[in-house]
């Protein structure tokens, strides 16, 4: 019989127990949001995230021992991001009814991300690479870490304000949606996508199909605006 | 369902090439969810072939980023002095862009005569 470190320390060299850990972490996540009746604030990545930090802090394990066997779920997203054309296909015809609202929306919630993000952090006090880090903020992680850098920004600063914000935007869009008395789910879906990417989109989705489809564009539409629009916003900012 | 993955991931690896290839600043993914809906709506049955497959990517979609969240909480360091200070930014400068983003398809669709509010919120 082996001793129980030995096991430990095998199967904490191993992609298999952490890859399993984070299925485990997200079940219970999606139950407990399930069990909440889907209550915004009971968010199954915000839970499952808190569960594995904890976990990682109690067993001293470093995040790129966890990230060794996460990369698989990781790795998924990409052709998630891929998948979204289903939905938008699906609801083509509504889509294309929906062509002006959608870019007006698009305009008026990139630009208020980008500008509302500097011009509050500045009241703040906040300057230098970590205020250039924010402009990106509401969009997909991949591209804000492009045009971060290309800014002067911090890229691991800016992945964390990136995830931050999607957490933030999918706990806050429902209560904040029914204050408003907002019931066009293209509407709110499409607003979700802008201002909070894929975590948002992913919020989308468990509350509304409809809602689901529109974020999905909301967030790649976004992803190319922030590209073009950021670097302009941050030169009149200076 | 194999046909499906190797489909998404055709389009995600045309979608990077393109991207690198032109010096986009899209990243691949998104112009790979471009060509596969050029693809579906250019060749019927391809949507029906993917669906399933699409549809349970999507409603786990929230699992995909808890990799990347573990992360944050992990190195919450960098956040530094500031932490504080940049998620009271995040949270204002996401309700005003939510509330902007919300308002403006709202008041479009009305002016162009493409209001929907048949549906009730649940959510």
């Amino acid at each position: 019989m082996t001793a129980l470190p030995e096991i430990w320390s095998y199967l904490s060299r191993e992609p298999l127990l952490w890859l399993t850990a984070t299925l485990v972490a997200y079940l219970i996540g999606d139950q407990l949001s399930q069990r909440a009746g889907r209550n915004p604030l009971v968010n199954p990545v915000l839970v499952a995230m808190v569960l594995l930090g904890g976990l990682l802090w109690v067993t001293k394990t470093p995040y790129q021992t966890y990230f060794a066997g996460a990369q698989f779920v990781h790795f998924m997203l990409g052709p998630a991001t891929v998948a979204l054309a289903l939905p938008l296909y699906v609801n083509r015809a509504q889509i294309r009814r929906a062509l002006l609202p959608m870019v007006a929306a698009l305009l008026a919630g990139s630009v208020t991300a980008i500008v509302s993000a500097l011009w509050i952090a500045r009241v703040l006090g906040i300057e230098g690479p970590v205020w250039l880090s924010l402009a990106p903020k509401s969009t997909t992680a991949p591209v804000a870490i492009g045009i971060a850098e290309q800014l002067g920004g911090l890229p691991t600063l800016t992945a964390a304000l990136v995830i931050l914000t999607g957490i933030i935007g999918a706990v806050i869009v429902t209560p904040l949606m029914r204050l408003m008395h907002i019931r066009d789910w293209r509407a709110r879906g499409f607003a979700v996508g802008v201002a909070a990417h894929g975590i948002g989109t992913a919020r989308a989705f468990q509350v509304n199909d409809t809602a689901g489809a529109f974020a999905g564009i909301g967030m790649g539409l976004n992803a190319l605006l922030t590209a073009i629009l950021a670097p302009y916003v941050v030169s009149l900012m200076l | 369902m194999i046909l499906a993955v190797a489909i998404l991931l055709i389009c995600q690896l045309l979608g990077e090439t393109l991207a690198r290839g032109l010096g986009l600043p899209v990243p691949g993914p998104v112009l790979g969810m471009a060509l596969l809906l050029l693809g579906c709506l250019m060749l019927p049955g391809m949507a029906a072939r993917v669906m399933p497959t699409a549809q349970g990517l999507l409603s786990h979609l929230s699992l995909l980023f808890v990799p990347a969240g573990v992360g944050v909480i992990s190195h919450l360091d960098v956040l530094g002095g500031s932490g504080p200070a940049l998620l009271l930014v995040l949270v204002i400068s996401t309700a005003l862009a939510l509330i902007a983003g919300v308002l403006t398809f709202v008041a479009v669709a009305r002016l162009t005569g493409n209001a929907d509010a048949t549906e009730e919120p649940r959510g």
